[in-house]
């Protein structure tokens, strides 16, 4: 053991920056890991070669290569924050984890930046595919160039699905299961707003009421454009129960819980 | 040094860990030694923050695991050789520990080097390791740092007799340099061989704990008869107080805690032909740990 013969070290304490370093490599160096962030780029290509072959020429604009690769990356992008937090506890890593780094804090603080830097790079690396793709399309089709998404409608389907990879987050901490938590996500953003456009479709109470009770309802002008300011309290007033809340507790949870 | 003061770990009605103290003594090797479920994995997690606990506390070198600023110079630690992601290489999982502790790519190869996994093997993903690939990566990871404490729960397990006295040799060495090695084990051959110290646990609670040359001094006398009966019966006569020894495994030998001269003495005076007398060497603290064992036994043959 050279500690003892060598001049002793001075021990610092591990910047939040490396821990960045290390969470990002995590999420990149398994094979899953790899091809779960692969699939983004790889589905948002797809997505633009089926609007170039399939879609109408007249509906061949931006907006039309936007929705289709913003389905795909609805889906992904949560798995991404979810397998960051839960791989720790099924594939058991966080005993090695959360014993060289014993502040657990830190490390999902780390990993919600990881999660947030992969949304949006690959949110801009969609931009660019669908960008591209319009001009391939029109030009083959020989329509006109139509660039219909702004700036602004841009940065509120990025707000969009970086809400996505939060809720993927929260239902992380909060069931710490891999299978679990992704079979979670599906009911959350799948199952749920089948059951409410149901209820609000037979119950008028609810209808009334729906935009400041459904989570995923006040999403919705988002992805549409504009965003009034009723509609930005509905997105928080919904946001607060349905994401906030939950997601201290499973934060509280996890700082609390046993590593196993 | 670790020092370990009357924790107590609960879940629901069940006390894992109760009111366990001891001292790891650093140029020593520490063997926590106790049958399976006994507590000692519970122990070494809340030693290093990874399970809550309900009262006590755990320090090394006087700071508590959480106090320390970059844990991995500081304490190496091997919990379970196979929590590791299935996916990742073992070179990639030294990697990313050399990474978070803030070491240089090449102390990777010099570990992987000193533990003899080969630049083949290293590349391959841990789903395809043996459990003594494993053991060796762990090792490899809790020495990565070059810490001066060391704490691994069953590292031996999976490990080849070669593989074995490696190890043994790598934690002598570390000890000889000053160095505070603490392992578990539930077997008591194993942990003889390499610690200077024993903490033997069971259900819980601290039932030994010392040098290795005290336990294994305390421990009387062996005496091995045809008539087990009549020397039972005599020695009882004389005071003493005769066990079956299940450490021997035969059912003609009795232990006493006497000395063999007196023992030697109440059987020539009875006039009972005796096969064996001997000193136990630590037959006593044999049959502890098998009494320990035979209670969590599920087939109960104690």
């Amino acid at each position: 053991m050279s500690t003892l013969t060598a001049p002793a070290r001075t021990i610092t304490p591990i910047p939040t920056a490396r821990l960045v370093h290390v969470e990002a490599r995590k999420s990149f160096d398994t094979r899953s890991g790899f091809w779960l962030i692969a699939s983004i780029g790889i589905l948002a290509t797809l997505a633009t070669a089926a609007v170039i072959l399939f879609a109408p020429d007249s509906e061949v604009d931006f907006e039309a290569f936007a929705s289709a690769i913003g389905f795909p990356m609805a889906i992904v992008l949560p798995m991404v924050a979810i397998l960051s937090v839960t791989s720790e506890w099924s594939q058991r890593t966080g005993l090695t984890s959360y014993t060289l780094v014993p502040h657990r804090g830190r490390v999902l603080r780390a990993k919600a930046i990881v999660a947030g830097i992969v949304g949006v790079v690959s949110m801009v690396l969609a931009l660019g595919i669908g960008g591209l793709g319009n001009v391939v399309g029109s030009a083959i089709n020989g329509t006109d160039l139509v660039w219909n998404i702004s700036a602004q409608e841009f940065a509120l389907i990025v707000l969009g699905n970086l809400i996505g990879m939060a809720v993927g987050f929260m239902l992380g901490v909060l069931i710490r299961n891999s299978p679990g938590a992704i079979v979670a996500y599906f009911v959350y953003s799948l199952v749920l707003p089948t059951v409410t456009l149901v209820l609000g479709e037979t119950q008028k109470w609810f209808a009334d009421k729906q935009a400041w009770i459904d989570f995923n309802f006040a999403q919705g002008p988002l992805f549409e454009g504009s965003v009034s300011g009723q509609q930005w309290a509905q997105l928080a007033v919904t946001g607060a129960v349905w994401l906030v809340l939950p997601l201290t507790i499973g934060i509280w949870a996890v700082l609390r819980s046993e590593v196993k | 040094m670790i020092q370990v003061e009357n924790l107590t770990k609960k879940y629901g009605a069940f006390t894992a860990v109760d009111d366990v103290s001891f001292t790891a003594r650093s140029g020593r090797v520490t063997g926590f030694l106790g049958p399976n479920g006994a507590g000692k994995s519970t122990t070494m997690r809340i030693m290093v923050g990874l399970t809550p606990t309900d009262s006590g506390t755990a320090t090394i070198a006087g700071r508590s695991f959480a106090d320390l600023p970059n844990p991995g110079l500081e304490v190496g630690v091997l919990l379970d050789a196979s929590a590791q992601h299935a996916g990742r290489t073992g070179r990639e999982i030294l990697t990313v520990a050399a990474l978070t502790m803030g070491l240089p790519k090449r102390r990777v190869d010099e570990m992987l080097d000193r533990v003899s996994l080969t630049p083949t093997e290293a590349g391959r993903r841990v789903r395809n390791y043996s459990l003594g690939m494993r053991q060796r990566l762990g090792i490899a990871t809790a020495l990565l740092g070059d810490p001066e404490v060391l704490i691994l729960d069953e590292p031996a397990n999976g490990l080849d007799p070669a593989g074995i006295r490696w190890m043994r040799d790598l934690l002598r060495g570390y000890a000889d340099q000053g160095g505070t090695v603490l392992l578990s084990s539930h077997l008591l051959h194993e942990i003889e061989v390499i610690a200077d110290d024993l903490v033997v646990i069971g259900q819980g609670r601290i039932v030994a704990d010392g040098t290795k040359a005290e336990l294994l001094a305390s421990a009387g006398t062996l005496v091995r008869t045809r008539v087990v009966d009549d020397l039972a019966t005599a020695l009882t006569a004389s005071g003493l107080n005769p066990v079956l020894s299940g450490a021997t495994g035969g059912s003609d030998v009795l232990r006493v805690d006497a000395d063999p001269e007196v023992v030697g003495k109440v059987a020539h005076e009875a006039g009972i032909p005796l096969v064996e007398l001997r000193a136990a060497d630590g037959a006593g603290l044999e049959e502890m740990f098998l009494e320990l064992t035979s209670d969590t036994q599920r087939e109960g043959n104690s």
